[in-house]
Formats: C-alpha cells, sequence, structure tokens
C-alpha cells in the first residue's frame, strides 16, 4: 500500500522558462540513470533480499525516490510553463513538443524512451546491493553534469539536493550490504 | 511560535523540514537501530510533525489521501488545493 501526500519533499522554484535545460534534466525522469530507474529498482528487489534490514532500506529509499521523480517532473514542468514554440524549437525540443506537447514522457534528452532493461534484478543480494551502489553513483554522476548544464540557480539549487541525496542512499545501501554479507557468512548449511 | 497563525506556505515548509528529518532518520534507523540518540530525535520529529500536520490540515486541507488526514468542511477539499507542482514557493 501506498499513500500520496499532496506536498513535494522540498520546495522547487525556477527563475523561469527554460526549455533547453528541460530537455536536459528529464534525464533524471525517465533516463537510464533516472529517479524512475531507481524507485522501480529498488521497490522491485525487496522481493529477494535475505534480511528485514535490506528489506526495510529498499523499501524506505525506493519511496523517498518516487518523491525525488516528483521533484524532477516539477522542474520539467516549471521550465515549459510559459514557454512559447518558438523558444521550445529554439531550445531544440520541438521533436519532442511534436509528439507530447507539454506534457512529460519517460525519456531521456535525446528522446529515447524509458525501458525497464535499465533496472537489473539477480535475486543474488550481495550482485543486487551492488548494482544499487553503482546506480546511485551514476546517479550523482549524472546530477554533477546536470549542475555544470544549469543557468538557472534556483534549478542548480534543487539539483545540488537530489545529488545530495544520493550520496546518502550510497552510504546506507554500503551499511545493507555490510549486513547481508554478515548474515550469509553466519548461514548454516547442513 | 503559533502554528495556527502562520501563513500557509510557511507552514507547509516547516512541514517539509520536519518531514526530511524524519525521512533522514527513518533511513539512518534502518542501519542503526539501536541508536538511541537517533531514536530519541525521530520521536521528537515526529511529535512536532504531527503538530504542523493537524495546524495545517484544518486551515489548507487534508495533506494525506484514503483516510490519513480529515476534511475539515462541507465540501471534499482533497481535489480543490493546489497540487505541488503549480505552487509558486
Amino acid at each position: 500500500m501506498w499513500l500520496y501526500e499532496k506536498k513535494l519533499q522540498i520546495p522547487v522554484r525556477v527563475c523561469g522558462p527554460n526549455p533547453r535545460l528541460a530537455k536536459y534534466v528529464i534525464t533524471q525522469y525517465g533516463g537510464p540513470e533516472g529517479e524512475l530507474s531507481a524507485s522501480l529498482r529498488y521497490l522491485n528487489m525487496r522481493y529477494s533480499m535475505p534480511t528485514n534490514k535490506a528489506k526495510g532500506v529498499l523499501t524506505d529509499i525506493g519511496t523517498e525516490e518516487l518523491a525525488h521523480m516528483e521533484i524532477v517532473a516539477t522542474l520539467v514542468y516549471k521550465l515549459l510553463e510559459g514557454a512559447s514554440v518558438d523558444q521550445i524549437k529554439a531550445a531544440d525540443l520541438g521533436g519532442h513538443y511534436a509528439t507530447h506537447g507539454k506534457a512529460l514522457f519517460w525519456q531521456d534528452p535525446n528522446g529515447v524512451p524509458w525501458v525497464a532493461a535499465y533496472v537489473s534484478a539477480t535475486g543474488d543480494p550481495v550482485a543486487d546491493l551492488h548494482e544499487n551502489l553503482a546506480a546511485e553513483q551514476k546517479a550523482r554522476a549524472v546530477y554533477e553534469n546536470l549542475i555544470r548544464l544549469s543557468d538557472d540557480p534556483e534549478v542548480t539549487n534543487v539539483l545540488r539536493w537530489l545529488r545530495e541525496r544520493e550520496v546518502v542512499h550510497f552510504q546506507r545501501f554500503g551499511e545493507t550490504l555490510m549486513d547481508v554479507q554478515e548474515h550469509m557468512k553466519q548461514k548454516k548449511f547442513y | 511560535m503559533d502554528l495556527n497563525a502562520m501563513p500557509q506556505n510557511q507552514l507547509l515548509l516547516q512541514i517539509m523540514q520536519l518531514e526530511f528529518a524524519a525521512v533522514e532518520l527513518n533511513l539512518f534507523l534502518d542501519t542503526h537501530p539501536d541508536c538511541q540518540e537517533s531514536l530519541a530525535q525521530f520521536n521528537q520529529i515526529h511529535q512536532q510533525l504531527m503538530q504542523c500536520k493537524h495546524a495545517y490540515e484544518q486551515m489548507c486541507g487534508p495533506l494525506i489521501n484514503f483516510g490519513f488526514s480529515p476534511n475539515v468542511g462541507n465540501c471534499w477539499r482533497w481535489v480543490e488545493t493546489p497540487w505541488p507542482w503549480e505552487i509558486k514557493y
């Protein structure tokens, strides 16, 4: 069961319409290292985890990632709000506009749609937790790329906060991995 | 401070701050379940958060769907209050 809370996790402001930045930021919505991938990866992995701690961490981080997806969606929504078709064309977002208008879509900046193959699940808890550690690092790297691309200080603030969350999640997954390895070492086979 | 006298936006920001602290403590406690200091902080934040949410929901409408928030007044407020992505902070 999930509940929806009618608020963002943090306030999201933008300085004004900026379709070019929207085009870049959407990679964290529907790109390979985006928040949809993150959330689904973790929530899907819960079922093959051996410890309650690992199930808890995956549930809670997977749920927080859904809130981050809403933050990224809000960035894109606000950056497109009030943008003229000429601005959209000038930002090389005309292809998106032709198919989707100002709607959001699960895609990367080049229009490549989200696919389930972005998410991995082997059923091996050690391998899967390593996958998550890598995913958090890759997401951190993408946020740093976006921060370098951003020309809107309000957007940069949000990107910096999201980047910081990747670092915290990496830390928690690292602790979870050590705990799972400890658990597997102690397991008795007869 | 009197929560009922706070402007709506300020109260919402306060809720965001408290809830973020709660999320962070929650994740930390997932992997450090015996940390007494964090447990105490978590429960303290929970109390403050519930007070702020109660004040907000009385004034501005429900925060959570499916029966976890009251509907104050004689019309259904869930669909009327602003959607998060539309709010100008």
